[in-house]
């Protein structure tokens, strides 16, 4: 079974994914971030690859990964410092990037690499649901790796049941059409992830996009299975000295 | 019997293995409503009736096909350049922008967001929102609006907004994703006016067919200049592609016309400061389409240099990137130095004062041997205006 199945089998609610950048603060910080996420309640982790253009995201987390890319960080450096990360890290680990960089590398030899560093899925939202089909699918399916499609307010009730059943692990629910970092209106985002939950999904339901602090987080675990943090998260860890108390207290400022 | 089209782009956008629409989620209504309606509306009566008037009476078309006698003297051939330096707004950009906002409009649409690098295509944006009304926002790189302040200020004259792009590496690149971001964020009421022949499946096809009246209106005027519709070779300049994809257009399938492409070389295709996309670039995705991307080992994107900002991307449209790809198009060249030698030879030549953009397009005459019976038709993309800056810096440098 997979890790992601496995922790969405022991816990259907308040699910915290946190989003991490690669490489940032520190180019070599990664793998004390994501200790640090572990111990103090995260139960998933979603692992940014830098890219120089990230279409999706907002200004907080494109300068993280700029601020990670000056700082050396490849996909090659990132699988270097996971290679032992298994012996500390047992929470699910998303990696999360552009499709530029993945081709780059060699799709294939991507999922080969992922997997063998103990990535347990994959979200690269500029890869279509068309090519998924077609081409990239079934390689990543090969190396056991589970995939996460996105979908938000705009996407249609056919559209979200066809992306949830591509999808495998969890759904990424976008809370409201936007890059990271947006504010929106949580009331909105209500009704729509009640709409999710009426439409009897296989996979469970983590919300994105304008999750920052205990108010939104419990607020989108009302009506899905938990929920992701990343432009809050990166915005802590700006200026950081101290990455092991800068994460402990932010944690405990969402989760208590 | 197959026959291979290269004006008409797969059901999923894909011109041969490049193309696509490598879109996020949030993205997807809207590019879908354009994958979905854009040729009906293209096609409607109503709409070529505006489109056409508009062509006519507001952007001056048809643009004169010239012989240019002197220039053809100088390569001892037949030489005609299509002169679209003398549309409204000074370029070829604002037959895209005319066909967006009518489909726009008929979208439904009531806020429009633009891209723009040398301010060309941001101009020829707030002209037509202008001409009909429409608020109008305009992404540029911050940088190059502290190097076009004349665009600039037409742009804000014209009422646009202009919001500069800080992100990345602050130039045409960065105010794409920026332009992208807003169309993220307004899934509603925005329509995103691409500049280029770049970007997620409608939009290269969109772009060309719009700027197809350029290779339209070539066809019949050669006809009435020489009786015969096909020149021997089409050639154009190519930074993302959308006066070269006009000018080809209804050339592609016409195989005796060789269509010649001319990237910027920067100061030089091997000197790190380029833009020649074809010869430094591989496949990968940008903006939302796979085609040719200048990019690290890593996929990182590079970013480009060109003396002319108009060239100055990192990428080419998915249907150059198949011309290229498949051998139907030659790729040649200039470097800023030979397209600034180009902008002073047509001056004295022709009384024609050429933007850098298409200069690089002149300068690659050089590098062609042709027969005295051939005839050549060079798209003039645009007037020098825009860089008299630059052309005044470097008279003062040559004496």
């Amino acid at each position: 079974m997979s890790r992601i199945k496995e922790l969405f089998e022991r816990k259907q609610n308040n699910v915290l994914n946190v989003y991490c950048t690669a490489g940032y603060p520190e180019l070599n910080s990664t793998v004390e971030v994501m200790k640090a996420l572990q111990a103090n309640g995260a139960d998933l982790i979603e692992l940014g690859m830098p890219y120089s253009d990230p279409l999706a995201d907002g200004p907080v987390i494109q300068h993280s990964s700029t601020i990670a890319l000056n700082n050396g960080m490849t996909i090659h450096a990132l699988f270097n410092q996971l290679k032992d990360s298994r012996k500390e890290i047992s929470v699910p680990v998303v990696l999360m990037g552009y499709m530029n960089p993945v081709l780059q590398y060699g799709f294939e030899q991507f999922c080969k690499d992922a997997a063998a560093v103990g990535v347990d899925g994959l979200i690269l939202p500029d890869l279509p649901e068309y090519e998924f089909e077609t081409e990239f699918g079934a390689v990543i399916k090969q190396y056991g790796l589970d995939f996460i499609f996105l979908v938000t307010p705009e996407t249609s009730d056919e559209r979200i049941k066809k992306l949830d059943s591509l999808s495998s692990g969890f759904l990424y629910a976008v809370s409201s059409s936007s890059t990271t970092g947006s504010d929106k209106n949580m009331t909105d985002v209500n009704a729509y992830l009640q709409k999710l939950k009426s439409l009897q999904l296989k996979n469970p339901v983590l919300v994105g996009f304008g999750i920052k602090d205990k108010q939104t987080f419990d607020a989108a675990c009302a009506h899905a299975n938990g929920a992701i943090i990343g432009t809050a998260f990166i915005k802590s860890l700006e200026g950081t000295t101290d990455v092991a108390s800068t994460v402990k207290s932010f944690l405990n400022g969402v989760l208590n | 019997m197959a026959t291979t089209t290269y004006q008409q782009p797969s059901s999923q956008g894909y011109y041969g293995k490049f193309g696509g629409a490598y879109i996020p989620e949030m993205l997807h209504r809207n590019v879908e409503e354009l994958q979905s309606r854009y040729l009906e509306i293209m096609q409607d009566a109503s709409f070529q009736k505006e489109f056409r008037s508009l062509l006519k009476d507001y952007v001056g078309r048809p643009t004169p096909l010239y012989y240019a006698k002197r220039l053809s003297q100088q390569h001892s051939t037949n030489i005609w350049l299509k002169r679209e330096d003398l549309c409204h707004t000074g370029a070829h950009k604002i037959n895209n922008t005319v066909g967006q906002i009518l489909l726009a409009e008929r979208l439904g649409k009531k806020r429009i967001i633009a891209e723009t690098g040398a301010g060309q295509h941001g101009v020829a944006t707030a002209t037509v929102c202008a001409l009909k009304g429409v608020e109008c926002i305009v992404y540029m790189g911050e940088k190059d609006i502290e190097r076009q302040a004349p665009n600039v200020a037409r742009m804000k004259m014209l009422g646009a907004k202009v919001v500069p792009a800080v992100s990345g590496s602050k130039t045409l690149k960065d105010a794409t994703n920026e332009a992208i971001r807003d169309w993220i964020n307004n899934p509603n009421d925005t329509h995103y006016i691409i500049g280029s022949v770049v970007g997620p499946h409608p939009y290269p096809d969109m772009v060309a067919k719009f700027q197809s009246v350029i290779s339209e209106e070539i066809r019949w005027q050669l006809k009435e200049h020489i009786g015969t519709e096909l020149p021997t070779h089409v050639m154009a300049c190519v930074g993302g592609g959308s006066n070269a994809a006009g000018t080809f257009y209804h050339f592609l399938d016409e195989l005796s016309v060789q269509l010649i492409a001319v990237e910027a070389a920067g100061c030089g295709v091997n000197s790190g400061m380029s833009a020649a996309t074809t010869q430094l670039g591989k496949p990968g995705i940008l903006h939302g389409s796979k085609s040719l991307l200048m990019q690290t080992e890593d996929g990182q994107v590079v970013e480009p240099h060109s003396i002319s900002a108009g060239l100055d991307y990192p990428g080419i449209g998915p249907l150059h990137a198949h011309l290229y790809d498949s051998g139907r198009g030659t790729f040649l060249s200039a470097t800023d130095e030979e397209a600034l030698d180009a902008v002073f030879q047509l001056c004295r030549l022709e009384g024609i004062i050429p933007a850098l953009e298409s200069a690089h397009a002149l300068a690659a005459l050089n590098q062609l041997k042709f027969k005295d019976t051939d005839q050549i038709v060079l798209c003039l993309s645009g007037r020098g205006d825009k860089d008299l800056a630059t052309y005044m810096k470097a008279m003062e440098e040559r004496g």
